[in-house]
């Protein structure tokens, strides 16, 4: 059993990264101003020269990320969610994605759980906007050791991934000695048999600590991981749904076009099940502390577990 | 230049323009008129400036060009296919379904297209990319990368050219084909972007202007631009747009229309008549 550890998920990205620099030699990392706050600062610290800072202008650090690519290294390009994967969207889609380049956008401080910057920088649609693009990679893992494992598997991946990063520390949860990450595979972290809780990034161990709580209370909750969005485990959640019934998805991200609606999707085609959606209620955040805005929104262990026992009595 | 080498270059000029209409006159669609405002600036790359092999599209130490205009690929094309990276038959299936020659340039599919583009703005930002890799990687290659002058109205453009400046990307060459019209009418009325020369001037570039269509000053400034260090070039070339089709000339309505067939006829007799001017000369 690895030691239970305490990061932020942008924290454990830099240290990969920085890690990972000396076995890769072709990833370059760009960022746009924001070295400190997405924690590329690490690998800038350590490695200069393969470091990019290419100022507040997102929309031209992906171009310039594709072009590198095309001469075959393997650029990082950072910045907040909002404005990698929302400001640059086009840019990604277009620059990188249509040509299938080696590119790996990061998304950092995404959710609402940047806290006191406001509605302005809590990007709540990252996700329904990189799934959205063809043959992109979704990556939200939920901890330091999943993270850590994400940005190799993004290296060795060959295309287009999006990673995206929170800002608040978390405990970690895959703390097993036989810790697996693939591209696409989720992580069944506790068996259950009578309501599955698919849950990503922030609120994987928030969905954990629901699902002990609820045990007390006599309800068996099966908690997956799921650390790709895109492509989905379909096989992971079918057989979910099959053995467990019900279905609760719980993200830190709009319920329109997030996890939630992946899984339904999946359910719909293949094994129509009830889901019910934990997420942010297609709505704009706002300042505040970040653990306290989780549990205004819903997104927090307490609010994980009310829904479960009321989807269960319905 | 020496009179013989004009000579040629004006008549692959021509042959380029020539498949120009082919293209799209048998897409139906396309844009004839900024295709052919730049086929003397293309010819003029693809036969005289860059460092390439069109048996070896994708060596890694050959000069790139970024199409960052990239619905004038017509043009590029037609340079491609005279260059020997296709056959030039292939153009006449250019936006087809099933085909190589999409509407806009994908790398994935045509031979010596080194990056996808057709959002304008775009395609600057991935020549500064490959300028940067040329610079980590202590290669010599040149990035060449033609914008339009109605393109540079997209904020993008400016953030990549700031870019280039502060890295001193002296392996950069943008051209702007300054063909004075845009879709909406002509460049000043639309978007006011003059003056070109002194905003590159401002983000740090050696500025050139010429006539986009004259071998001898477009040769210099490509030499002079290659001399240039610390810093990254702009040749803003002055065009006609629809060059050397009579009724296309300086005429905003061809910038995206085809040629239907009376006047795909009229536009392929202006083109042979200048093409057998030159060979009788």
């Amino acid at each position: 059993m690895a030691e239970v550890v305490k990061y932020a998920t942008r924290e454990s990205f830099g240290m990969a990264l920085t890690e990972l620099a000396e076995q890769y030699p072709e990833v370059v990392v760009l960022d746009a101003d924001l070295a400190a706050a997405t924690k590329t600062g690490m690998f800038k610290k350590k490695y200069p020269d393969r470091f990019i800072d290419c100022g507040i202008a997102e929309c031209n650090m992906v171009g310039i990320a594709a072009g590198l690519a095309t001469c075959g290294k393997i650029p990082f390009a950072a910045s907040f969610a909002m404005f990698s994967a929302g400001r640059a969207f086009e840019q990604v889609r277009n620059s990188v994605a249509y040509p299938k380049l080696n590119v790996k956008i990061v998304g950092s401080h995404a959710g609402i759980s940047v806290g006191e910057d406001g509605a302005t920088h809590q990007c709540n649609e990252d996700i329904a906007l990189m799934r959205s693009i063809p043959g992109m990679v979704v990556l939200n893992p939920a901890d330091h050791y999943e993270m850590k494992a994400a940005v190799k598997a993004a290296i060795e991946h060959y295309g287009p991934v999006y990673i995206r990063l929170g800002r608040l520390a978390v405990e970690s949860v895959n703390n097993n000695d036989d810790y697996k990450f693939e591209i696409g595979k989720g992580i069944t972290l506790r068996d259950g048999k009578d309501v599955t809780i698919v849950a990503t990034g922030l609120l994987v161990g928030e969905s954990l600590k629901a699902a002990k709580a609820l045990a007390e209370q006599g309800i068996d909750a099966r908690v997956i991981d799921i650390h790709t969005i895109k492509p989905l485990d379909r096989e992971l959640i079918v057989k979910a749904a099959k053995e467990t019934g019900l279905i609760v998805t719980a993200e830190e991200h709009n319920v329109i076009g997030g996890l939630g609606e992946a899984v339904s999707s999946v359910l719909c085609e293949e094994c129509p099940t009830r889901v019910v959606k934990i997420g942010v209620n297609d709505e704009f955040g706002h300042s505040g502390p970040a653990v306290k805005l989780l549990e205004q929104f819903g997104l927090c262990a307490s609010h994980i577990e009310e829904v479960v026992k009321t989807a269960l009595k319905k | 230049m020496e009179n013989a080498e004009k000579k040629s270059l004006k008549i692959t000029a021509c042959k380029i323009r020539m498949g120009i209409i082919e293209g799209v006159f048998n897409a139906k669609s396309g844009h004839p008129g900024g295709s052919l405002s730049a086929a003397d600036i293309y010819t003029y790359l693809y036969f005289k400036e860059m460092n390439i092999d069109p048996k070896n599209p994708k060596d890694e130490n050959r000069d790139r060009f970024v199409l960052s205009k990239g619905h004038t690929c017509p043009g590029l094309y037609s340079a491609l296919a005279q260059r020997g990276y296709f056959s030039p038959e292939e153009l006449k299936s250019l936006r087809h379904i099933g085909a190589m020659l999409q509407g806009h340039p994908d790398m994935k599919g045509t031979p010596g297209v080194d990056m996808s583009s057709g959002s304008l703005g775009q395609g600057i930002s991935a020549a500064c990319g490959i300028a940067l890799a040329g610079k980590l990687d202590k290669k010599d290659y040149r990035v060449y990368c033609l914008l339009g002058d109605g393109e540079i109205e997209e904020g993008q453009v400016w953030e990549a050219s700031m870019f280039a400046g502060h890295h001193h990307l002296d392996n950069l060459c943008l051209i702007v084909d300054s063909n004075g019209l845009q879709i909406d009418g002509p460049v000043e009325e639309v978007g006011g972007v003059e003056p070109i020369d002194k905003k590159f001037e401002a983000f740090g570039f050696d500025v050139q202007k010429i006539n986009g269509h004259d071998f001898d000053e477009i040769e210099a400034a490509f030499n002079h631009a290659k001399t240039v260090k610390g810093k990254p070039s702009v040749i803003i070339a002055k065009t006609i747009k629809g060059k050397d089709v009579s009724f296309m000339e300086n005429q905003v309505g061809w910038h995206g229309a085809a040629p239907n067939a009376e006047q795909y006829e009229v536009a392929m007799a202006d083109l042979n008549k200048i093409l057998s001017g030159l060979e009788a000369e």
